[in-house]
């Protein structure tokens, strides 16, 4: 207790914000979303290249004509990057910029308490 | 015959008839009107061009959409248009997989590093990792490694030049390609000197529109041919492929050979994904924008374009091996680098092939002046201003020296296209993913990310990956030792076969140094007693999540 009274005589207009609980939702909203999504399109990402470089016969199974389960899976990459790309952008443009915007004011105005 | 027209070295022979393809006078007449427009844009971009903010960062006055034309304009190299082209084109799928990484990897940027990145920096990559560390070392170690990495990147694209130039222009004797990589350089310096970030972005952007809508029409052209069918412009490829044809829509024809093949494969994957968010020059885009809003909407267009782009790359190169043929392809002057050119002039004659030529130029052109900027910037703004002078110089003196430094980088990467001219230089570029992957993208997530990462910590990753990325390198089969099984020929960088002091078996050495870069940063990071900087983290971490305090576009 005494530690924290002493801490929050000396600390900076950024380290209050750092301890708001506004600020600790958005970061930890942030890392909710980025993390297991990074861990998805890495893990999707390898189990391709791994499909790719070690199971030839699977990848090279005719769907249709010429069209290879391997090549549907290579387009697969391309489909989920974009979907990726717009959810993100979607997410962060609804959910997260009117908090940080918020935020910023109040610290570039010297509001914070 | 043909073969010998190439020993000859004859400007594009084809197999079937050894007739001249294409006119270089057309090629050189539509790149020097390319050079006279954005010559004008670059001049009058550059009115502007007062402060180190200006000349840097653009007066961070580009819209998200401008940054993402002009990122796509950066990142699609020669290397990865004409490059991915033909080995589409020779290896079929195995081609595929390069653009497969190189586009996934934007979602590193886009999620963990675009606007953090842009709200915590002002004009380089140590500006982030140096901001609650230890300045001077970490702006050291983050310079020497942003220009290691341009180095090569440079090295890479210059010497490209020379191949190009036999390819495109007709241009064989070694002084007369030596005499345009000297022209392209000196134009590059010009660019840079006067339009500073500014219309080096600018000519990415003109470049990026031309490349794409270039070969948009090529794919569509292509495709209108198999009665828009991809099946059928595969079959159309497997068909000419005659005898193996059917390997070109199978993964394995180029990784497949054996075990160590394919974790060569896998390595290099590993470096393409975690590379590009690490590569100083596109990270350096992100501050030519106000905001980090901005900054992820130039990740999400640069995202479109590229996507696009490399779905492009697949009709085409898929279109070459179809209507031109892999025995053609080889057997031109510029080898799988020509799949593309040669299928431009099977599609549209002269005019095609000029343009498509004149594009690849500018692509050159574009990414190499790209590079030099970032380069300059890295010199002046970390190691002169912040290393040398502790941070007290005047920005007029800080832009001054970068200027200077931009002649000084660009005569360096004549003289260094002119003396790589004809080498095998290829993986120079893959040495660039795997250093940036090794070296810098650990840090910069530590540092994003862990509150308890300090100096010791990012010097060890920096410098480990940095050094080891590039150790492995030496001592593996692409230096020394690689003889190709048919014809006893070195396939190596050095030629004598005698020579071996290969010991690392792979050709890539992400799938090491990578690891090893993150797990330095992190060891060296335990094993300090250094106490983090907690005021410096917090006004980081809240810094870079809200943007407040960041530095804002200059207005004029």
């Amino acid at each position: 207790m005494s530690e924290a009274l002493h801490t929050a005589e000396t600390e900076t207009d950024y380290q209050r914000v750092q301890r708001s609980q506004e600020f600790q939702e958005l970061r930890s909203r942030f890392r909710r979303f980025v993390f297991p999504m990074t861990a998805f399109f890495l893990t999707w990402y390898f189990l391709y290249a791994l499909l790719a470089a070690y199971a030839h016969d699977f990848m090279s199974i005719r769907v249709t004509g010429t069209i290879t389960v391997g090549l549907l899976f290579g387009l697969g990459q391309f489909v989920t990057t974009f979907a990726i790309t717009m959810i993100y952008a979607r997410w962060a443009n609804r959910r997260q910029d009117a908090v940080a915007e918020r935020l910023r004011e109040h610290i570039e105005k010297g509001e914070v308490r | 015959m043909t073969a010998a027209a190439v020993a000859a070295g004859l400007p594009l022979a084809t197999a079937a008839t050894s007739e001249q393809v294409g006119s270089p006078a057309v090629n050189i007449g539509i790149f020097v009107a390319f050079v006279l427009v954005t010559l004008v844009i670059v001049f009058r971009a550059s009115r502007n061009n007062k402060t180190a903010a200006d000349y840097y960062a653009a007066g961070r006055s580009f819209t998200g959409p401008q940054n993402g034309t002009a990122i796509a304009g950066d990142y699609l190299s020669a290397a990865s248009f004409l490059g991915i082209a033909g080995a589409i084109a020779l290896n079929g799928y195995d081609g595929f997989l390069y653009s497969i990484g190189f586009l996934v990897a934007w979602l590193v940027a886009l999620l963990l590093v675009a606007e953090l990145l842009r709200n915590t920096g002002r004009f380089t990559m140590a500006d982030v990792l140096s901001f609650r560390l230890r300045q001077r070392p970490v702006r050291m170690a983050a310079a020497i490694s942003t220009l290691a990495v341009v180095f090569f990147y440079l090295l890479a694209q210059m010497a490209g030049a020379g191949g190009l130039v036999a390819l495109l222009l007709g241009v064989t004797s070694t002084a007369g390609q030596g005499l345009v990589i000297a022209v392209v350089g000196a134009l590059m310096i010009l660019y840079v000197l006067v339009g500073g970030m500014k219309g080096t972005t600018w000519v990415q952007i003109i470049k990026a529109i031309l490349l794409i809508a270039g070969s948009a029409v090529m794919a569509l052209w292509v495709l209108a041919q198999f009665g828009f069918n991809l099946s059928d412009l595969l079959a159309g490829a497997v068909a000419a492929g005659g005898e193996g044809g059917e390997a070109l829509i199978e993964p394995g024809k180029q990784y497949g050979v054996s075990a160590l093949t394919q974790l060569d494969f896998i390595s290099l994957a590993l470096a393409l994904v975690l590379g590009t968010a690490g590569l100083p020059h596109v990270l350096m885009r992100f501050y030519t924008v106000p905001t980090g809003q901005e900054a992820r909407r130039s990740v999400v267009w640069a995202i479109w374009l590229i996507g696009i782009f490399y779905l492009i790359t697949l009709v085409l190169g898929y279109g070459a091996g179809a209507l031109v043929g892999p025995e053609t392809i080889r057997s031109a002057p510029g080898g799988a680098n020509s799949a593309a050119p040669l299928l431009a002039y099977e599609l549209g004659g002269v005019v095609l092939l000029g343009f498509i030529s004149a594009v690849a130029f500018a692509t050159i052109l574009a990414v190499v002046a790209g590079l030099t900027i970032t380069a300059a910037a890295s010199f002046a703004h970390d190691i002169y201003a912040n290393v040398i002078k502790h941070g007290h110089v005047n920005p007029d003196g800080e832009v001054r020296v970068a200027r200077i430094t931009v002649v000084g980088i660009g005569l360096l990467a004549i003289a260094g296209g002119i003396f790589a001219n004809g080498q095998n230089i290829a993986f120079l570029v893959a040495l660039a993913f795997a250093v940036a992957a090794s070296a810098n993208l650990p840090t910069i997530i530590y540092s994003l990310f862990w509150r308890r990462f300090n100096t010791s910590g990012a010097l060890w990753s920096m410098y480990g990956g940095l050094v080891s990325a590039i150790v492995l390198i030496v001592f593996s089969p692409v230096v020394s030792g690689k003889v190709d099984p048919v014809t006893g020929d070195s396939l190596s960088m050095i030629r004598d076969t005698a020579v071996d002091f290969a010991v690392f078996p792979l050709s890539n050495p992400g799938i090491v140094s990578i690891p090893l870069g993150f797990l330095l940063g992190a060891l060296g990071t335990v094993l300090s007693r250094e106490t983090p900087d907690l005021e410096r983290f917090a006004q980081m971490e809240v810094r870079s999540l809200t943007g407040a305090g960041s530095e804002k576009a200059t207005v004029h």
